[in-house]
């Protein structure tokens, strides 16, 4: 594995929280609380945690999906859309996220049921995807000077097509992916799990994007579909040569795929490192926990599940925001949020029990 | 020998379309098995193998188009609430949609020992609700009040555990009680499973997907596909040593936290789900890499090899049948 120097999605100090206000009582939910990202071309970045933990919505983030009541509260996410151009995504006007969407960035969402229109065939929905970014691309300039270089990106991927072009295209893909022939003309219902799965991969892949986005998009899946699509992807992330980040809470599937793995906790990454090193010297005692949890065929013995449940996100705990949980907690926990320690350079983790004494104040 | 719950060539069938038109599909095609006295059972497959439908059937949510099903002995007669009665609870997948959102969950508590005469006086109530919340690691007080949706997953899961114990019930069918529980809480509900065979001698027909906790909790396995029970026996037979391909599949399939044994060799998905369950043949026989004519043309019969059955033709040869 190579990693390159220059990443392609950054974030920089990120703090996304959910503000909610009732009869005056002000409620401030930290679902993304300082998250420091690098993530390079040409890899998968796994970010792994409990349900609860902000996964989904430091996705939306990165996505730029920021609406009310999620707000931006600090921080940016940078995208790397040229060698030397590196814009502020959170900058951006709603028009423009609009255009660098499936083209330089797509999502892949969780529930493939409620993402095809359950009244169009598939190909309908191709027809959708397709022209919604060639159509209407002549016609809005986009006026701003900050967007100029990132018009001229749009402008190389946007000639106007014709309804006969697109369902052309429609058709390449699905033969590439292996997909049956008649995957256009059905319905969504009429396919299984797994399949309607791999036609919303293969809708996010479709203007080959430089980062996917995938939020869990193998649970709720059975384990030979599951193996199925993580198939796909990588197949995907092979011919592309793009960034796939993937969320799940399943560390088999991280282990299957990811090579780098961020793990989540309380709206903060608490240990990053290449895949190796997370599953064979993991530090964080969640680390740990979560790996530990796994049950293993032969091994019939009794394994633990983390102890206690996680933080309520609009109340955590001071310090540490595991320290409740943790079986090695000391008293700097409850007091200081430790920053990161590096034991290698690439693995970083954010735990007072390793590192040298140089630990600040906020991670 | 003691059964708690015997099912017997049993069968549904679902038919599509009109008159003229007609496709008649088997979704649970003549199925064999039994549950004993304080015994986990797991019903595994994919999505579609007819797993819930069996569950459904056995808790009389469904109709069975022929065959029996046995509660200790006793002929289930049609339209019978097996799940109205004290023996046979049910948990199901997702604990959200299990409880009404504008409800205190301790109400359903209240009035399932209102409903069974379980308890008299306030007390008695709130002990016995107590007895059982205690059983999955949760007491009364911190309970009691509250709505759905402030609990979490594993915790409401836990809940409707405690729910199903209320009667005491002797079986206990869990649908897919893990899939919607995040991996690393779902040792706290397997161990829960083991806890409550090895303590209070009850019986559970666990229907998973997760070969990993089935191996961890189970005693004996059954794995289906389409309609079919392909492999059953003690999970050590089936699960370490699988024999019929699509067990080999699953067992495959389950991904293993280390990333230096990823999957090497492709996996080829099913197309369309109707295609193979109206195949006239071993249903696997699309997607099997030993497919043979015979496979194509006849389904197998259940053999008995080591003590495990299984249904692949490859497994019957010699008896030419």
């Amino acid at each position: 594995m190579t990693i390159q120097k220059t990443p392609i999605l950054r974030t920089d100090h990120l703090k996304t929280f959910y503000v909610l206000e009732m009869y005056g009582n002000r409620k401030t939910i930290k679902a993304v609380n300082d998250v420091d990202l690098n993530i390079y071309e040409d890899e998968i970045y796994g970010i792994a945690g409990e349900s609860g933990c902000g996964k989904t919505t430091l996705l939306k983030a990165l996505f730029t999906d920021i609406y009310p009541p999620l707000r931006l509260v600090g921080g940016k996410v940078y995208y790397r859309i040229s060698d030397k151009e590196e814009i502020d995504a959170t900058a951006l006007s709603q028009e423009e996220k609009r255009k660098l969407r499936l083209v330089y960035i797509s999502n892949i969402p969780q529930g493939s049921m409620s993402v095809l229109n359950p009244v169009l065939k598939i190909k309908e929905t191709y027809k959708d995807f397709i022209g919604s970014h060639f159509v209407s691309e002549v016609r809005t300039p986009i006026n701003q000077p900050a967007a100029k270089t990132y018009n001229d990106f749009i402008a190389g991927h946007t000639p106007w097509r014709s309804r006969e072009e697109i369902l052309e295209q429609a058709r390449q893909q699905i033969a590439e992916f292996g997909l049956p022939k008649n995957v256009l003309e059905v319905y969504p219902h009429q396919l299984s799990g797994g399949m309607r799965q791999r036609v919303t991969i293969a809708l996010a892949s479709l203007m080959k994007p430089r980062i996917m986005i995938g939020d869990e998009p193998t649970t709720a899946l059975d384990v030979v579909v599951q193996r199925g699509v993580i198939q796909m992807l990588k197949e995907i992330q092979k011919n592309l040569k793009n960034t796939i980040v993937i969320v799940s809470h399943d560390m088999g599937v991280q282990a299957n795929i990811a090579d780098r793995i961020g793990i989540m906790y309380a709206g903060k990454i608490v240990e990053e490192s290449t895949s190796e090193r997370i599953f064979g010297q993991p530090m964080h005692p969640y680390t740990k926990f979560l790996i530990n949890s796994l049950p293993k065929f032969g091994d019939k013995h009794l394994r633990s599940s983390v102890p206690g449940s996680p933080p309520s996100l609009a109340d955590l705990p001071d310090g540490c925001p595991f320290h409740p949980r943790c079986p090695q907690v000391m008293d700097i926990c409850r007091r200081q949020m430790p920053d990161f320690s590096r034991p290698a350079e690439n693995h970083k983790v954010a735990c007072w029990l390793y590192g040298d004494g140089k630990h600040g104040n906020a991670a | 020998m003691e059964t708690l719950l015997e099912v017997q060539e049993l069968t549904k069938r679902y038919s599509q379309g009109n008159v003229l038109a007609r496709i008649i599909f088997t979704a649970v095609d003549r199925i064999n098995f039994f549950i004993r006295p304080a015994e986990i059972f797991t019903l595994a497959g994919e999505s579609g193998c007819g797993k819930t439908t069996t569950a459904n059937m056995i808790l009389g949510f469904e109709e069975p188009s022929s065959g029996k099903i046995l509660h200790n002995g006793h002929l289930q007669k049609r339209g019978e609430k097996v799940w109205r009665t004290e023996g046979v609870q049910a948990i199901f997948q997702d604990p959200f949609c299990t409880f009404n959102p504008l409800r205190t969950v301790d109400s359903y508590f209240h009035e399932t020992v209102h409903n069974y005469r379980l308890a008299r006086s306030k007390k008695d109530v709130t002990d016995w609700i107590d007895r059982k919340l205690r059983l999955v690691g949760l007491t009364y007080q911190e309970f009691a009040g509250k709505y759905p949706s402030e609990f979490s997953g594993g915790q409401l899961q836990r809940v409707s555990i405690a729910r199903a114990l209320l009667t005491d019930p002797k079986l206990i069918i869990a649908d897919e009680p893990v899939s919607m529980v995040d991996a690393s809480l779902r040792m706290s509900i397997v161990n829960l499973f083991k806890k409550l065979r090895d303590e209070l001698g009850v019986s559970i027909l666990y229907i998973t997907h997760d070969l990993a906790t089935a191996y961890y909790v189970s005693d004996r396995i059954a794995i289906m596909f389409r309609g079919n029970i392909v492999e059953m026996g003690t999970v050590e037979k089936v699960l370490m040593n699988p024999k019929h391909p699509y067990s080999k599949l699953l067992r495959d399939s389950i991904p293993e936290a280390d990333p230096k044994r990823r999957w090497t060799t492709g996996v080829v998905l099913s197309e369309l789900e109707q295609e193979e369950y109206l195949r006239r043949g071993c249903k696997f026989a699309g997607r099997c890499s030993g497919a043979k004519d015979l496979c194509k043309s006849a389904l197998p019969v259940d053999m008995y090899v080591d003590e495990v059955l299984v249904k692949c033709h490859e497994y019957c040869g010699d008896s030419k049948n």
